[in-house]
C-alpha cells in the first residue's frame, strides 16, 4: 500500500527534473530527452490517479502520449539531423538562423 | 529519480541516455506496482525499445561529443534552477497537504489488454484513428526532413518530368 501522493511527489519530481534539463543543458540531444522525462512524469500521473479513480481511461490517455511521444520523437531526430547537416553543431545557442 | 539527476549531471549525451532509459525500466516497475500489466510492457517496448534506440542511434551518428558551457547556459542555470525548485517545492507541499493520503492498494486495478481494449477500440476510437494518421505524417515528415536536400528535389523534379 503506497499512499496516492508519494507517487505523485515523485511525478512532480520527474517533472522537475525535465525542466531542469530543458533549461540548463545546451546539447539538443540532450534537451530532447528532457522533454522525454517530463512526458514520463506526466504518464506516472496518469496512471497513480487512474489507479486511485479505478478508471480505465487513464491507462488509455497514457498510451496516447505515448503514441504522440514516439512521433514527436522521430520528427525531432529527423530535424536535428538535418541541423547536424548544415551547422555541423549540436549546441543550441549555435543554432540561431531558421534558414538553412 | 536517481536515474533522472544523473541525466541532468552528464555531460555527455549517451550517458544521460543510459540514464533515460534506467528512468524508464523503474516507471516500468511502477506502473507493474500500480497493476498496469499492458502499460507496463508497452512501456518496455515502445520507450526502453524504440524511442531510446532512436536516440542512441542519432547520438552515434552525430558523433556527438561533451557539451560546451555558453553564457547563455549560465543564464539559464542562474534564473532556471530557483526557479524551477521553488515550483517543484510548492508543487510537492501542496500535494502533501492538501490530498487525503488514501493509499492505492497494489494491483488493485484490473489493467490488462482486454479492459484497455474495450476503453480504446469502442469510447475512444475516433482518437485512436486520430493518432493513426498522426503517426503517418510523422513518418514523412521524418523521412522527408531526415534526407539530404539535393535528394528532395532530385524527387521532385523526376515527378514533374
Amino acid at each position: 500500500m503506497v499512499p496516492l501522493s508519494y507517487y505523485l511527489v515523485l511525478s512532480g519530481i520527474l517533472f522537475a527534473c525535465g525542466v531542469l534539463g530543458f533549461l540548463i543543458k545546451r546539447n539538443i540531444i540532450t534537451i530532447f530527452m528532457s522533454i522525454e522525462l517530463m512526458l514520463n512524469g506526466v504518464n506516472l500521473s496518469f496512471v497513480a490517479f487512474a489507479a486511485q479513480w479505478h478508471a480505465l481511461s487513464g491507462q488509455v490517455f497514457v498510451f496516447f502520449v505515448m503514441v504522440v511521444a514516439a512521433a514527436e520523437a522521430t520528427v525531432g531526430l529527423a530535424i536535428i539531423i538535418a541541423v547536424y547537416r548544415t551547422r555541423e553543431t549540436l549546441n543550441v545557442d549555435r543554432v540561431n538562423l531558421l534558414k538553412l | 529519480m536517481a536515474g533522472a539527476v544523473n541525466l541532468l549531471v552528464q555531460s555527455h549525451p549517451i550517458n544521460s541516455a543510459l540514464s533515460l532509459i534506467a528512468v524508464m525500466a523503474s516507471l516500468a516497475v511502477e506502473y507493474l506496482l500500480l497493476g498496469a500489466e499492458f502499460l507496463m510492457a508497452t512501456q518496455v517496448i515502445v520507450y526502453a525499445g524504440a524511442i531510446m534506440v532512436l536516440f542512441v542511434i542519432t547520438i552515434m551518428l552525430l558523433n556527438a561529443g561533451k557539451e560546451e558551457r555558453t553564457r547563455g547556459s549560465r543564464v539559464a542555470l542562474l534564473f532556471g534552477v530557483p526557479g524551477v525548485l521553488a515550483g517543484a517545492l510548492l508543487i510537492g507541499w501542496t500535494i502533501v497537504v492538501h490530498s487525503n493520503t488514501a493509499a492505492v492498494p497494489i494491483g488493485a486495478l484490473k489493467g490488462d489488454p482486454h479492459g484497455i481494449a474495450q476503453l480504446l477500440f469502442h469510447d475512444f476510437l475516433l482518437p485512436f484513428e486520430v493518432t493513426s494518421v498522426l503517426i503517418l505524417i510523422a513518418i514523412m515528415g521524418a523521412v522527408v526532413l531526415a534526407s539530404r536536400p539535393e535528394a528532395v528535389v532530385r524527387g521532385a523534379r523526376k515527378d514533374a518530368e
